[in-house]
């Protein structure tokens, strides 16, 4: 195993410090493959402490003295603080762990290796194949078929083999389609409303190019589209950049549809930040959240400059117009930016919260994610290698899916009956997405994924999820099914901080979490008295 | 009645200050005595009573009609559009009369009438009993005792007649000390910390200007140590920031020279004054008013208002003090200039985090009646219920109100009531309804003779009090379980639920507070229910041993407990509240909100040309 070359000491003599609340740690440090072990003396009762080394975002070492010092920065923004003796020691584990820490390879990283026990391979990964909501779709509407076009990734290597497209369109024009649009992604179906019919779709930006070139089956897909919805139905393009964006694209063979091409569709320009920019965002919120001693004035002004607030808005706010289009609106709404694979991917999401009541259900939003992001290619591989600490040069890192989920707490917040997942699915999803012992979030697309055997030599997530003994932790006490649209305020009166990520490691475990555990008590006394009264009352014969 | 020319207006428009959608309320207007009601064309009621108006704006005149905006001290803020000016102008007029009242005997509680007779009146006065406050926190007792200095208001008439001071200070001590003191209000005992044996006291700044002394001031510090058995030094908390002290001595007021005091350890803990606490909450409203708030605009004005500044300064300052009794086990003497704002606020707080009893209903009214309503908090003046001086207007007890917010979020499991409590004690400040708020000390409230002539508020929020009930408060924590607030900058949050309490919009959109309520009303019910069916098997099984019968018997109790068929259908009937024919929930539509602008894209019907070319492109394929 190549990893043996990389870990540089066995073991040292460490002290753990875990953030402000927890007792530290002492005892034996070891480095393996993929973890960083402390594991206690004998005479200690406490269990043996573990860290995927996958999680380590940065790693800072300091020596004085015949001791060191190592801080470690974790991709879910906590930060450890090891105390090793002996200098040497020190900087060979230092060395490890920057050196496995930072290993790009898939198919030697952890969850290849990772068997916990009462889980089967396999288990799980069959939870959510396009097929499935294919069968749904095909329940409300005749109008879309599922095509297997992309069987091979030839056509798209970003997409899933299977996607829905109009019933019009046979697979020969998907294919020209597909030349038209970057990176293959032509336009899909990404979610039907059945109680207006119309459906959201999302794609790449086309290439016109700087010759506003055309392209006959992409605009009869589209006509396709608002044939099948109703006659007569109206469009909606929804794109992520500005116009002025857009236009610039078409320098680079890019752009955005031509009004006098798509007739019956409407051209509407709603920018939302991407890459750089929002990675930048999100660092600096982390870096604003970890000065405790900051002034009021300061904490307020740092929070204005971080921007993330201002993402968020704009974030939700688009998607709410999307569904406003689809749901109330009656027309057919169709989101792209440039590639198609991120801000795309958060407002068609977010999109359906609102409108589908399916999705704010534990399984429903399991397969909003898997569908809408997973399958749909949004970069994870890319996109989280690296989150708020690191001082590697950043290349694709974006927190896209980081912003959805928040937005997703906003949506919770607002609406706390409404999803049946509470905060705890949010942060568990925001670990994984990071770095994760599960196969889920591997890879940057399905492609990949089938490359790398990632289904049949990992274990799913959701399965990892879906045990009982972590529901207490994920579920939402309060949920109450309603058939109806969620629509969140989007002042900033309203959006708040995520503080329970944000901040997770910095507060103290606030009495809210035990003021949580006493919700759980009140709703479950009530379930198990008001479901079964028969039997507290017959007890007096037993 | 005499200002009053027009008592109703008919379709006049309401507007809602964040729907963007303009969209607007048709109703008609009715002028009272007391109120002004909106009522729209649904039937829904808007009262507005004529002392929460803090201001009344005639605007420029436009083509739909007047528009006449009233911004209330319970930071509601309606938007009337009313379609002929000289209505306007009349309904403007008599609001800027009835809203702003010379003599108290105008004042809404003084025509109040709940329909009590006399007797229930007085016990309603009756229900807090500070005496009895008193002794529960165990004084009178060896160190201290209750002075009768006071008792004709002839040595402080803003402080109540009962006062507690240490046993060993004699009354010319007493009196020299509040000669010395600005208003004459001198050193006196706010709370006892019976575990501790610590003190918390409270008085006004001394006259020392750049030199002056006064030996009894001095010996009446040092009885209040050595009331304390078990710590010989006290800290004397000066709440004002070190410049503005300063700059009374020039004044020949001061501070403390802590070389004349033994064993005082002199603190400044930097709260503002109340001009500036004004100004911060005029600049916060300013803020938050602006509909469509960028990131920006919206954290640098809550930055440059300061008012979380200033939030954060006040409860500091409370933990200090608690810190110095718990830690320490030393005594405190808290003041400020005049002692009735800042040093309510810090006295008040200090206790409310020693002592658990404060963080129930019952207790926290006996709080604001020891420490702001006796101890002479300027509330009239402050709450500007009479037409006075504006510049004697400030927040400070809404201040007060939004600590005990901020502690109620950061322990959510120790406060007895919940937000709605605070929402009402804050909007009764205001009202004049009752009698409690009304008047600047005891003394005023006497000669007012309130206790005869209005109601007081305590009962008949005890009366409601399963609105202000916190689900999930446990009651089983022991008497000084002690908060220790966390202070960092980013615990203190912009509270919308006071400052936009109006604006529905921009509110969750479901309560979850409502919900845990019921389900918590309604396991107590069934846990009854169990008991009076198990008890009835009992009774039937000492009658008849047979096992059928039981099963009958439940069969035919089963259909009549009302309570479990209610929890069946409760979900249909309280968590889904809703139209459906509009299908969504209840105050969460996208015409309320700001990305509804760009719905105005979606509804433009498509220009003619392109719908020609639409007909025309499906012509040709």
């Amino acid at each position: 195993m190549e990893f043996s070359e990389l870990i540089r000491t066995g073991r040292a003599q460490a002290k753990l410090l875990r953030g402000p609340e927890a007792p530290p740690l002492r005892g034996t440090l070891c480095v393996t493959g993929h973890h960083l072990l402390l594991s206690p003396g004998p005479q200690a009762t406490s269990d043996l402490w573990l860290l995927l080394l996958r999680r380590v975002d940065s790693i800072e070492k300091r020596v004085s003295g015949d001791s060191g010092t190592i801080t470690l920065r974790c991709k879910d923004l906590r930060v450890l603080q090891l105390d090793i003796e002996g200098v040497e020691a020190t900087l060979d584990i230092a060395r490890s762990i920057e050196a496995l820490s930072s290993l790009e390879s898939v198919i030697t990283s952890f969850p290849f290796f990772y068997r916990p026990k009462g889980l089967r391979l396999g288990d799980a990964w069959h939870f959510h194949p396009p097929e499935r909501y294919y069968k749904r779709v095909a329940r409300e509407t005749n109008a879309w078929r599922l095509s297997e076009v992309n069987e091979d990734f030839s056509l798209c290597p970003s997409y899933p083999r299977a996607v829905i497209v109009p019933r019009a369109v046979d697979d020969d024009a998907l294919a020209r389609c597909a030349r038209f649009r970057q990176g293959g992604r032509f336009p899909v179906l990404s979610y039907h409303h059945a109680p207006s019919g119309t459906v959201l779709l999302r794609s790449s930006q086309p290439l016109t190019g700087p010759q506003k070139r055309r392209c006959a089956e992409d605009e009869e897909l589209l006509r396709a589209a608002l044939a099948g919805a109703r006659p007569g139905a109206r469009g909606f393009i929804l794109d992520t950049r500005s116009a002025q964006a857009a236009k610039q694209a078409r320098v680079t063979g890019g752009g955005t549809e031509a009004k006098a091409a798509y007739p019956g569709w409407k051209r509407l320009h709603r920018p939302l930040e991407r890459g750089w920019p929002l990675q930048e965002s999100f660092v600096r919120l982390v870096e604003a959240c970890g000065d405790l001693e900051q002034s009021m004035d300061r904490w307020l002004s740092q929070l204005e400059a971080c921007h993330w607030l201002a993402h968020v808005k704009e974030a939700l706010s688009t998607a709410c117009l999307a569904a406003q289009g689809v749901g109330r609106e009656g027309a057919c709404v169709l989101v792209h930016g440039a590639e198609g694979t991120d801000s795309t991917l958060l407002v068609t999401s977010l999109a359906q919260l609102i409108l589908d009541p399916s999705s704010r259900t534990m399984a429903g939003f399991q397969e909003l994610v898997e569908r809408e992001w997973i399958q749909a290619g949004h970069p994870f591989q890319l996109r989280c290698a690296h989150s708020a600490f690191s001082h590697a040069r950043p290349k694709h890192e974006a927190p896209t899916f980081l912003l959805f989920l928040d937005c997703v707490w906003q949506l919770g917040r607002q609406f706390p009956l409404s999803l049946e997942f509470g905060e705890g699915l949010l942060l568990a999803l925001f670990e994984h997405a990071y770095a994760s012992p599960f196969g889920t979030f591997l890879c940057s697309s399905e492609k990949e994924r089938c490359l790398c055997e990632v289904r049949t030599r990992t274990h799913s997530l959701w399965s990892g999820l879906n045990q009982p003994k972590e529901q207490r932790k994920l579920r939402n006490p309060l949920y109450v099914p309603s058939p109806l649209a969620i629509w969140p305020s989007v002042e900033l009166q309203t959006l708040r901080l995520w503080q329970g990520l944000f901040l997770r490691w910095i507060r103290p475990p606030e009495p809210s979490e035990v003021a949580w555990e006493k919700v759980w008590q009140i709703v479950t006394d009530k379930k198990t008295e008001g479901c079964e009264p028969t039997v507290s009352a017959s007890e007096p014969r037993l | 009645m005499e200002h009053i020319r027009t008592t109703k207006v008919e379709q006049v428009k309401l507007l809602d200050r964040f729907s963007t959608s303009n969209k607007s309320l048709t109703g008609t207007l009715y002028l009272t005595a007391t109120h002004l009601l909106f009522i729209d064309s649904h039937q829904k009621e808007t009262w507005i009573l004529h002392h929460h108006i803090a201001l009344v704006e005639k605007l420029a005149l436009t083509t739909s009609g007047c528009p006449l905006v009233i911004q209330c001290k319970n930071f509601r803020i309606v938007h009337f559009i009313v379609p002929r000016e000289r209505d306007c102008h009349d309904i403007y007029n008599s609001l800027l009369q009835l809203s702003k009242q010379a003599k108290y005997e105008d004042l809404y509680a003084f025509s109040y009438n709940p329909k009590q007779n006399d007797s229930e009146r007085l016990q309603g006065w009756q229900l807090i009993d500070l005496a009895e406050e008193y002794k529960r926190m165990g004084v009178p007792n060896s160190n201290w005792q209750l002075s009768d200095a006071n008792r004709e208001y002839k040595i402080c008439e803003t402080y109540p007649r009962e006062l507690y001071v240490p046993r060993i200070a004699s009354k010319p001590i007493i009196v020299g000390s509040s000669k010395f003191r600005s208003k004459g209000r001198f050193p006196v005992l706010s709370y006892y910390h019976q575990n501790k044996e610590a003190a918390i006291c409270r008085c006004s700044q001394p006259l020392s200007g750049f030199s002056a002394r006064c030996l009894e001031d001095e010996h009446l510090l040092q009885a209040i140590s050595k009331a304390n058995p078990v710590n010989r030094y006290m800290y004397v908390m000066d709440t004002r920031p070190k410049l503005n002290a300063m700059a009374n001595r020039a004044a020949g007021k001061g501070y403390e020279n802590e070389d004349n005091y033994s064993n005082i350890r002199f603190q400044f803990v930097g709260i503002e004054n109340i001009h500036v606490m004004r100004s911060s909450l005029q600049k916060l409203l300013e803020v938050n008013g602006t509909k469509g708030l960028s990131v920006s605009d919206f954290y640098s004005g809550l930055e440059s208002s300061g008012w979380l500044r200033h939030i954060k300064a006040v409860m500091d300052a409370a933990i200090f003090l608690a810190k110095a009794i718990m830690v320490e086990n030393a005594s405190v003497l808290v003041h400020c200039s005049d002692g009735w704002d800042r040093t309510s606020q810090v006295c008040s707080l200090g206790s409310l985090l020693l002592d658990s009893y404060y963080r129930t209903i019952k207790g926290f009214m006996v709080l604001i009646e020891k420490d702001w309503i006796s101890f002479g908090h300027k509330f009239s003046e402050r709450c500007g219920h009479l037409d006075g001086d504006p510049k004697e207007v400030s927040p400070v007890f809404t201040q007060f109100l939004e600590c005990v917010w901020h502690l109620t979020e950061q322990f959510p499991q120790d406060f007895e009531f919940n937000e709605a409590f605070l929402l009402q004690i804050h909007e009764h400040i205001h009202s004049c309804q009752f009698g409690n708020f009304l008047g600047n000390c005891q003394k005023e409230r006497e000669e007012l003779k309130l206790k005869e002539k209005t109601y007081s508020l305590w009962p008949f929020l005890l009366d409601d009090q399963k609105k202000y009930l916190n689900p999930l408060y446990s009651s089983k924590s022991p008497k000084f379980a002690v908060l220790e607030p966390n202070t960092v900058s980013f615990n203190f949050k912009f509270w919308r639920n006071m400052y936009h309490q109006f604006d529905r919009t921009l509110h969750p959109r479901q309560s979850v507070f409502n919900i845990i309520m019921n389900m918590n009303e309604q396991n107590k019910q069934l846990e009854k229910d169990i008991k009076d069916l198990e008890s009835k098997i009992k009774q039937r099984k000492n009658r008849q041993t047979d096992g059928i019968l039981t099963k009958e018997l439940l069969h035919s109790v089963h259909p009549e407990s009302p309570t479990l068929k209610t929890s069946l259908c409760f979900k249909e009937q309280t968590l889904l509240p809703v139209n459906h024919a509009l299908r969504t929930i209840e105050g969460s539509n996208p015409a309320d909100n700001r990305y509804s602008e760009y719905a105005e894209e979606f509804s433009k019907s498509e220009p003619g040309v392109v719908s020609l070319e639409y007909g025309v492109a499906r012509m040709t394929c």
